[in-house]
């Protein structure tokens, strides 16, 4: 037998199946024994060919291979190894923190004052936080934000979101028993997926997804071995989503699997695209006549920039279409802390709320979440701040409103100026970001480039994006871990750097677009 | 067909008879929510023989009353507000550790994303923890994953070992009793639930030749490949000897079992003659080619233990002797979905206590109380209840010797004879603890479980055990 032993620094795992440059950080074990042709020579208990398959199948863009490469070179600027850049942009996650946005003041005061209670003594913190903060900590056990809630989460947390739903919704009832507080909208979405997918062989179930999509719906999808059927967006009408493909799209499927939901995201991830009230009509009517159950991911309510663009919730357009359609049709809406003006990704924050459930599928899913225990309690405390912010009666009112809209009018101005300086470029084509905090630009590539990337088995926008990383120190995400229209290229930037950081980033785009152009011309 | 998806998620639920029980208790009346409303009755001024509800039937300490611990709440107000650094009124080393644990966030901010495996600076400490911990057995920053609480890990990794798409499905080997969340993730995922029975008479032990049976009764049911363990005990309270912890080592390598070690109570083991060795030290220790061989995940959170922060979702979870292939898996699996950035810096705070010379040091620690030795003294006076010596971990897990009558008054009223138990106690006594049913448990014995406490709850329990022995003899 040959003994290996394992150089912490240089390790590298023995199978030969890594296809990019880097790809996971290198992992150690302890020494392991070998035997000869590197098969090791007592079989692993468990290994890729025995474990969960679906396993395999999951894969995450806006976290993977790039941006791990991303981070290793962060490490060798630190390291002091000279690059055309003094540091990377990381552009490829929603992250508004990250990219130095400031956290809302009353928000964080609250929070403070949940965690250490004795800081509702010092003067220096306005009533109305201190009330907010009072109201959290009695709803909690032992009146501590360090016990465990109720898995479905604190009760009167889910009272404020269902008021704050009825608020946002004209009036229109929401129950808090419908109401399900999550570890973002991400832990929610997972949830319900879980619950629906079911069925063997022809009868699978199939959950259509937009293309492009956020691929948390994909990895779900993959893990759970549901179905992913793709509905493809209209690039040329700044991504619509038609109803025509949405029927091509779940005809399509019914030959092998059996379609029973239906995820829209608006605004769109990473299209950035607002839905009409009438699109929201003609798809609830078309959810109806399939029979699918309807999934509404709308995390990004808030971030509206477009003129002539509207935010309108599924359930709100839903109810007023009546009762034929209101008592019967089949929703979760989903909603979170992460991004909007809070940008509170770290938190954990958001909820769900169900529509039209069944009552037997209802306690199976009250059942699931409590395997996982509780959603974090901060990230419920924050939810509630969210849902009920400061009153225009109140202390804290005049500065929340200043930050607020600061938030948002920055980024509308980042939405604009983006969309601006791409349409110069040729080759890149932008369509206009009404909402949302990404461009998903079309990019023409060459042919030359398109066959390199080929041999070096890489999706083309992927060859694209780590030319980009290498060169200019910008983290991107290619348009294939998004899903595109085959032979079309994208990449996905989100718009959330400083306006002085965008300005440059966009320059290096263009310079870096020309460069390549010609490169591979 | 609207109910086709709940009913496969139903038809998971009935692999085993242990969880068929936990459910069906679940959904008959759950006592938690029960304490609830007998405290807003309690607020509204219902007249009842106490005057307080006492709740102890979970682990959960600052639900018992608990205060939490200042350090740890004071450096988390200072990173959540960071303009609280500016004045003097918090002590030095908080605003110091705020500052640094600040410096670990994306932008200098609590509210970023944790990177994917969790923040680098923290993984590096949970490192240097667990090498001190183990008298120098080095551990690797790319065998951790930081994640919001040991569940989610947990589920995570026996997501990745159970695959349903085999035949027969693939068994996990659990105690009984158990922690039911954890029995509830291995039926949600499809995997069976194989029961081993610890041994009460013997303090809850584990005991090897237990663990065969088992192993044999899975034969043509399901095919185990995962040897889940806690330790110490939950709820038993039992803490496993080095011996034994070696037998168990054993025991997984020779059956190619990949071990699962819930050592979330580490930090709570308080019997003189009883101290936690965690499966890692012993494996090292046992030298190869176990060492190099054996698979092995071990899970620790900030839920339990001296700072008992549950609610703030911080845990990890260290791979041991894992394929590299299946870690490149296991690192997308987690990167799907950001952990906590709270959890994380509740980890670093638990695991990096302030030392002699800091300003807060020392912790007041969450002790548990000594006075539970005189507790088990009490109860095991008592006809009727008996209870093990507890060494360790969260809870005490009396058994209760019932009268027939009561018995034959829990199956008329449609309720299991220990849940009858509570719930009269509940009723009558205004104290809540959990019903052993819950855990498991071996057929016609009966248990309740309580989290160890105070003088007030075992007055409470002895009047009402006495009255209660009288009525149904």
């Amino acid at each position: 037998h040959i003994i290996w032993i394992c150089d912490l620094k240089t390790c590298r795992p023995n199978n030969a199946d890594l296809v990019l440059p880097s790809r996971a950080p290198r992992k150690h074990v302890l020494p392991f024994i070998e035997g000869m042709n590197g098969v090791p020579h007592r079989g692993k208990v468990l290994t890729v060919d025995n474990m969960n398959p679906n396993v395999k199948r999951v894969e995450y863009a806006v976290r993977g291979p790039i941006v791990q490469r991303a981070v290793q070179i962060e490490k060798e600027l630190k390291e002091g190894v000279k690059k055309p850049f003094t540091e990377v942009i990381k552009a490829n996650i929603g992250d508004a923190h990250a990219m130095g946005q400031k956290p809302i003041t009353f928000l964080r005061q609250v929070l403070a004052l949940c965690s250490y209670p004795e800081l509702l003594n010092d003067n220096k913190f306005p009533e109305d936080a201190k009330n907010r903060a009072q109201r959290i900590l009695q709803a909690c056990g032992g009146h501590s934000i360090g016990a465990y809630s109720a898995s479905q989460g604190i009760e009167c947390i889910r009272q404020d979101v269902s008021r704050y739903i009825e608020k946002r919704d004209g009036g229109i009832p929401s129950n808090p028993d419908n109401i399900f507080l999550s570890a973002g909208a991400s832990d929610a979405i997972t949830t319900m997926l879980k619950l629906q997918v079911s069925g063997e062989g022809r009868n699978r179930t199939g959950v259509m997804i937009p293309i492009p999509q956020y691929p948390l719906y994909s990895a779900a999808l993959a893990d759970l071995g549901g179905i992913q059927i793709n509905y493809y967006l209209d690039e040329d009408r700044c991504w619509a989503l038609d109803v025509t493909e949405l029927r091509r799209a779940v005809t399509a499927a019914r030959q092998h699997c059996n379609p029973r939901v239906l995820c829209i995201i608006n605004p769109g991830n990473p299209t950035g695209q607002v839905q009409s009230r009438q699109c929201i009509e003609d798809v609830i009517r078309f959810a109806k006549e399939e029979h699918l159950f309807l999934m509404a991911d709308e995390v990004y309510q808030d971030n509206v920039y477009a003129e002539g663009c509207k935010f309108h919730s599924f359930k709100k357009v839903l109810f007023e279409m009546g009762p034929e359609y209101s008592s019967t049709v089949e929703m979760a809406s989903f909603h979170s802390t992460s991004k909007c003006y809070m940008g509170e990704c770290g938190f954990r924050g958001g909820y769900m709320e169900v529509i039209n459930l069944d009552p037997e599928v209802k306690a199976q899913l009250i059942k699931l979440v409590s395997v996982r225990l509780c959603p974090p309690v901060t990230g419920q405390a924050l939810l509630d701040l969210v849902v009920n912010p400061p009153q225009p009666d109140e202390p804290s009112y005049t500065t929340f409103i200043k930050e607020r809209t600061a938030v948002l009018a920055a980024l509308a101005e980042k939405a604009r100026l983006t969309e601006e300086v791409f349409n110069t470029v040729p080759g890149i084509r932008c369509n206009p970001v009404q909402g949302a905090m990404y461009t998903f630009p079309c990019i023409t590539l060459p042919q030359k480039a398109i066959s390199q990337a080929k041999e070096k088995g890489l999706a083309p926008d992927m060859f694209y994006c780590m030319k980009l990383l290498e060169e200019m120190g910008i983290c991107l995400v290619p348009g294939s871990g998004f899903g595109q229209r085959e032979g079309t290229h994208h990449f996905r930037m989100t718009i959330l750097p400083p306006t002085e950081k965008l300005k440059i980033m966009l320059d290096k785009i263009r310079e870096f677009h020309q460069k390549f152009t010609q490169e591979f011309s | 067909d609207r109910h086709g998806a709940a009913a496969g998620l139903t038809q998971g639920w009935h692999l085993s008879h242990t969880t068929r029980q936990n459910i069906r208790n679940s959904e008959l009346a759950p006592l938690g929510m029960r304490a609830w409303q007998i405290k807003d009755e309690l607020r509204q001024g219902a007249r009842k023989p106490y005057k307080e509800l006492i709740d102890v039937s979970s682990a959960d300490p600052h639900r018992a009353g608990v205060k939490p611990l200042s350090f740890v709440r004071q450096v988390l107000a200072v990173c959540y507000y960071p303009q609280l650094a500016k004045s003097d009124k918090l002590p030095a080393d908080v605003r110091q550790r705020a500052q640094r644990l600040l410096g670990t966030c994306a932008g200098g901010s609590a509210g970023s994303y944790c990177p994917a495996g969790g923040i680098p600076e923290i993984i590096d400490i949970v490192c240097e923890f667990i090498s001190r911990r183990d008298d120098g057995v080095p551990s690797y920053p790319e065998n951790i994953f930081i994640t919001s609480g040991a569940q989610r890990a947990f589920v995570e990794i026996l997501n990745i070992l159970v695959n349903t798409l085999r035949s027969p499905i693939t068994g996990v080997l659990t105690p009984c009793p158990s922690y039911p969340p954890g029995n509830m993730a291995v039926v949600m995922l499809g995997g069976a639930v194989v029961p081993y029975y610890l041994d009460e008479e013997q303090g809850w032990e584990l005991k090897i030749d237990e663990l065969h049976r088992a192993l044999e009764s899975a034969k043509g049911v399901c095919d185990p490949t995962v040897l889940y363990v806690i330790n110490p005990g939950n709820p038993t309270g039992h803490v496993q000897s080095r011996k034994s912890i070696e037998e168990v080592i054993r025991f997984a390598s020779e059956k190619r079992l990949f071990l699962m070690v819930d050592e979330v109570y580490q930090d709570s083991v308080f019997e003189q003659e009883s101290r936690f060795v965690s499966y890692k030290k012993v494996l090292a220790e046992m030298g190869p080619p176990l060492s190099h061989t054996v698979e092995m995940a071990s899970f620790h959170s900030v839920s339990k233990g001296f700072i008992g922060e549950c609610g703030l979702r911080g845990g990890y979870v260290e791979l041991v002797n894992v394929d590299p292939s299946v870690m490149r898996n296991l690192y997308t699996l987690m990167s799907r979905d950001a952990s906590t950035t709270t959890g994380q810096l509740a980890l670093d705070l638990m695991i990096n206590p302030p030392q002699p010379g800091d300003p807060s040091y020392p912790l007041t620690a969450i002790t548990l109380h000594i006075s539970d030795l005189r507790v088990l003294e009490v109860l095991n006076s008592l006809p009727g209840i008996s209870c093990q010596p507890v060494k360790g971990g969260g809870y005490a897990l009396p058994r209760l010797h019932l009268p027939p009558g009561a018995i034959q008054k829990a199956k008329e009223v449609g309720m299991l004879p220990d849940y009858f138990y509570c719930s009269r106690l509940l009723e009558e006594t205004e104290l809540c603890v959990g019903a052993g049913s819950e855990n498991g448990q071996r057929e016609s014995t009966y248990h309740i479980r309580y989290r160890q406490s105070s003088d007030e709850v075992l007055r409470r329990l002895t009047s009402f055990h006495i009255q209660f022995m009288k009525d149904f003899s």
